[in-house]
């Protein structure tokens, strides 16, 4: 862990990030002055309470919103040269796989685009659906699967083509608690086995000190970070390290945080 | 069975409602016609009068019926009495009017969809357009289109076509627009192009809505095709024969054209509604 972290440059570096919107009750600022480096094989979660900007602070990064103020750069390029290049996939918080294609449809949705030759598809697909343990499951439509099966298909069809950051907005927010533990642990799973650098989005504060080597804490109005956390817990996590006094003392550092910067009142 | 039984009470009531009103709309006549002949009629024969008249203000279903069943199986298809060979024409000016529509509304739907200046400026033309009674129009793009050497199917396929355009372009523009934004943000994170945006999500997704306005379109085309037989002199197609028929006061043929044009609706519909299903199966629907 950490070999080359010196010397290389971070694969995700915000400086300065300032972003507001413009609506008809006046201007929103999003995001202030927000400072953060990303280095390769990071996963780092976003946390914070509603219109702290955590989502905003995702789609910037990925060349969905353009930033008012500051700088951003995803493996030395703009954002938007970054999504040209597919330099990440995107999971968003609904599967959101089409229902007239199959899973395995849905997976070479982003092959296709992006013209990947035939032959090689269905190779792509085979290995990913491996990847989210849906073995298999290449010729069922969405609706055959259920909520978590079909979050599990989204993140395959992110997987399928080489992008080396994975950013990940809430994808277990609307799944119960019992199928998101579950998902957390493959998600690990596929962290260590694909060494990709991730940025999460989350409500969830076990989630978020479960799943990162990097906790970012926001806080809201206007949208900043108001604490980065380097987590002290060793790469192999089983679930049960949530009841661990480190885990504790982590979730307590994040709610303390939380607190710092107002989001409970 | 369940399903069977209030669609029969609705044809047994619509059916002996008909025949009481042509009791009451053709009595009169009977009446007059035995006065004349210094006759009186009873009840009975009064009823039986009314609903055998041969040119009745109103004719009984089973009139209609038969005067169907005379006009088409018992007859060549190349007669000219002949509904199937009235109906082949109105229907093949039907198809060429619904095929220039429907593809023109897509086209529509899809500028419209891409590029601002051409919502802003081509729907209110659009929706323009259908406040203009076709049969008022019907007359002059026919002469138009006779003055510059175009006859016969094209001119009435044109009317059908401007009916059978509209609900296409409306549908379309409903349905290309139907992906939300997180399916179209997913696409720019692909890097995807306006061409594959199209093809790959907005066009699947609207197919749906496509297919409901499909059968709004097919039965738009048929009234079209129908209205351009009426104020033009045509001689063929299930037009001219409500028109001959009116001319003449032939009501039996009036009906039995309606009813004929009524089936051939029902027909086109009943086919979008199979080709709905088996794409839709093909998409992965239930």
């Amino acid at each position: 862990m950490g070999t080359g972290c010196v010397t290389t440059k971070p694969v995700i570096e915000a400086r300065g990030l300032d972003l507001t919107f413009q609506t008809s009750d006046g201007p929103i600022q999003a995001l202030k002055g927000v400072d953060l480096a990303i280095e390769k094989g990071e996963f780092v979660s976003f946390i914070g309470p509603s219109g702290c900007g955590k989502t905003t602070f995702l789609r910037v990064i990925a060349g969905l919103e353009q930033a008012t103020g500051g700088s951003v750069t995803v493996n030395g390029m703009t954002p938007d040269e970054a999504r040209r290049e597919r330099a990440y996939g995107y999971v968003f918080q609904a599967a959101g796989l089409y229902p007239w294609r199959t899973i395995a449809g849905n997976i070479k949705l982003p092959l296709e685009i992006m013209g990947y030759p035939r032959s090689e598809r269905d190779a792509r697909v085979e290995k990913v659906l491996e990847l989210v343990d849906l073995d298999g499951f290449g010729k069922k439509y969405p609706w055959q699967l259920s909520g978590g099966m079909q979050q599990r298909a989204s993140i395959a069809r992110a997987l399928a083509f080489d992008a080396d950051i994975m950013l990940m907005d809430e994808p277990f927010g609307a799944l119960d608690e019992i199928v998101r533990d579950h998902l957390n642990e493959q998600l690990l799973e596929l962290w260590a086995r694909t060494e990709k650098t991730i940025g999460f989005v989350t409500h969830s504060i076990p989630e978020a000190v479960y799943l990162s080597t990097k906790i970012v804490v926001m806080s809201p109005r206007p949208g900043r970070i108001s604490d980065v956390i380097d987590s002290p817990l060793p790469r192999d996590r089983p679930l049960g390290i949530r009841d661990t006094p480190e885990f504790l003392a982590v979730a307590h550092r994040v709610r303390e945080g939380l607190r710092a910067g107002h989001a409970y009142d | 069975m369940r399903s069977v039984i209030p669609i029969l009470t609705m044809v047994a009531a619509i059916v002996v409602i008909w025949y009481g009103a042509a009791i009451g709309m053709n009595a009169q006549w009977a009446r007059d016609q035995a006065a004349r002949a210094g006759t009186t009629l009873s009840t009975s024969e009064l009823i039986a009068d009314t609903w055998s008249q041969e040119r009745p203000k109103l004719p009984a279903p089973h009139q209609i019926v038969a005067e169907l069943w005379k006009t088409t199986a018992m007859m060549k298809p190349t007669s000219k009495r002949s509904l199937v060979f009235h109906g082949w024409i109105t229907l093949s000016a039907t198809m060429l009017g619904f095929v220039f529509g429907t593809g023109a509304g897509i086209l529509l739907a899809i500028g419209i969809v891409h590029s601002r200046s051409m919502d802003m400026g081509v729907m209110p033309w659009a929706i323009a357009s259908q406040t203009i009674p076709i049969i008022a129009i019907a007359p002059m793009i026919i002469v138009v289109l006779n003055s510059i050497g175009i006859t016969g199917l094209v001119p009435k396929a044109i009317i059908s076509a401007y009916l059978s355009f509209f609900p296409v372009v409306v549908g379309m523009v409903k349905g290309l627009r139907s992906p939300d934004a997180m399916q179209l943000d997913l696409l720019r994170t692909y890097n995807a192009s306006k061409p594959q945006a199209l093809w790959k999500l907005r066009f699947p997704a609207s197919l749906p809505y496509l297919f409901a306005s499909l059968k709004v379109g097919v039965a738009a085309s048929l009234v079209g095709t129908i209205v351009g037989e009426l104020p033009t002199g045509a001689i063929r197609g299930l037009g001219a024969r409500m028109l001959t028929g009116s001319y003449y006061g032939q009501t039996i043929q009036i009906w039995s054209a309606l009813f004929a044009a009524a089936i051939l609706a029902a027909g086109l519909v009943g086919i979008i509604g199979l080709v709905q299903r088996l794409t839709l199966r093909r998409m992965g629907a239930v």
